[in-house]
């Protein structure tokens, strides 16, 4: 039995193949069963959301009513930045020019079965057009890609993998550099010079350099820099809350997407004719 | 079916247990699912390893090794085949330990919480040593092997063994 694995094994690494086969069969027959549970879990939280839990509500909207204050205060002083206008000129932008890019909202149903990797598995499939290796994002940032897309199931790497990384640069002052995972909560910077400056709260988007994902989706913020040589160690908390993802939305091309830089985008960015790109409905 | 039976060899009294026709595989399939989703509500789960957990109590409570040795192989498989994992990385550290559990499950006490936790915590331990040396080995890729989060796990595991084994004792067939 060990032999036979460790051959399996040797087999894997030598055509650098994964057993396709075995993990459709396994996917196929199991992901039903993680479908329902799935679909079971939201119910009970939905309940339990809209019933039992409304028992805090008057504490819980008094909280609200503060959280909103102090947002309110939050907002007038972002009002007054122009870097702030620019940065969200330029995404509505990123929107405007990829309308024809067609994005697939998905539902996770699953996660990876070990304790090692870190993987998710989505409610779609090949049959709604996910393909290998396109890119997953939520509205918040960037989420993985597909590793592997069986009939009506796909799994995702997660940024957060330690085999995982996207092309990245700092959003300030342009360097770039890969973004990858560690198998921690926060990402990893590489290659940044130690001559190089980066500054904590640095917001990191992509640079499209690896061809799967587009120009200035926002990949995460600098929260640690830890001087080394010849490179810095730059940590970075990921944009999209990895952990607690429920929905995304895949990237259904293996184009690159690249954002036409206009000098005038703020000026687009005004267009009361914008509208988001197509998203198709879970 | 036959429940409980012994087996004595001079002065050695073993208790072997059988289950409900079924409950393996229900339990099995079970496991896995629970083990995917609950990643997805409680990230914190990630922890957990209850196909290994499933596969230490069957191991230590049919103490038969080639069973437990085939327990672990699918088990693993299964494992491998939901994760990015390559096939045979936890079918090959499952299948040892299936095979550990059932031959110790006939030396030691296992009906115990206690040494049930501290069964599970150096099992899994030791499944971790195992996936470290395949992956330093074989695949080459060094990581670090034993670092304050995998104790933390263990004791984790441990814990949650004890009171998953008491759910699962619920499933042996009776005399």
């Amino acid at each position: 039995m060990l032999v036979a694995q460790v051959l399996l094994l040797a087999m894997q690494i030598k055509r650098d193949e994964k057993g396709r086969l075995l993990r459709m069969w396994t996917v196929g027959a199991i992901s039903p069963f993680e479908r329902v549970g799935s679909w079971c879990a939201q119910k009970v939280r939905g309940t339990w959301n809209g019933y039992f839990a409304l028992r805090g509500a008057a504490k819980e909207n008094e909280e609200l009513r503060r959280e909103l204050d102090a947002l309110n205060l939050r907002v007038t002083q972002l009002d007054g930045k122009a870097a702030e206008a620019d940065r969200l000129a330029t995404l509505l932008h990123f929107r405007q020019s990829h309308q024809a890019a067609p994005m697939l909202a998905a539902r996770v149903i699953a996660a990876s079965a070990d304790t090692a990797s870190r993987t998710i598995f989505i409610d779609r499939g090949e049959r709604d057009g996910v393909r290998k290796d396109m890119g997953v994002i939520t509205p918040d940032g960037v989420v993985g890609k597909v590793i592997e897309a069986f009939r009506g199931t796909s799994q995702i790497l997660l940024l957060t993998d330690r085999d995982s990384g996207v092309g990245a640069m700092l959003a300030d002052s342009r360097l770039q550099s890969p973004v990858g995972g560690t198998g921690e909560p926060l990402l990893l910077m590489k290659y940044v010079s130690s001559d190089d400056e980066v500054n904590t709260g640095e917001r990191v988007v992509t640079s499209g350099m690896d061809r799967i994902f587009p120009k200035d989706l926002p990949v995460g913020i600098v929260v640690d820099i830890k001087p080394g040589n010849p490179f810095k160690q730059v940590r970075v908390r990921p944009a999209a809350n990895l952990d607690r993802l429920e929905e995304v939305l895949v990237l259904l091309t293996l184009h690159p997407l690249e954002i036409k830089q206009e000098p005038n985008a703020a000026t687009n960015a005004a267009a009361p004719n914008s509208e988001p790109a197509p998203v198709a409905k879970p | 079916m036959n429940g409980t039976f012994d087996l004595r060899a001079g002065e050695t009294h073993i208790e072997v247990y059988k289950f409900r026709s079924g409950a393996i595989v229900l339990v099995t399939l079970l496991v896995l699912v629970l083990q995917a989703l609950l990643r997805v509500y409680f990230p914190r789960a990630e922890m957990l390893d209850l196909p290994l957990l499933v596969t230490i109590y069957f191991g230590l409570s049919r103490r038969n090794p080639s069973s437990g040795l085939l327990l672990g192989t699918v088990i693993g498989l299964l494992q491998d085949s939901l994760s990015k994992a390559p096939l045979g990385l936890y079918g090959i550290a499952k299948t040892l330990i299936g095979y550990l559990a059932s031959s110790i499950g006939g030396r030691l006490d296992t009906e115990h919480p206690a040494s049930r936790f501290a069964l599970t915590a150096v099992f899994f331990a030791m499944h971790q040593g195992i996936i470290w040396l395949i992956r330093r080995l074989l695949l080459g890729q060094p990581e670090m092997w034993f670092n304050l989060r995998l104790g933390a796990a263990a004791l984790i595991n441990g814990g949650v063994a004890v009171f998953l084994f008491l759910l699962l004792d619920r499933l042996r067939a009776r005399s």
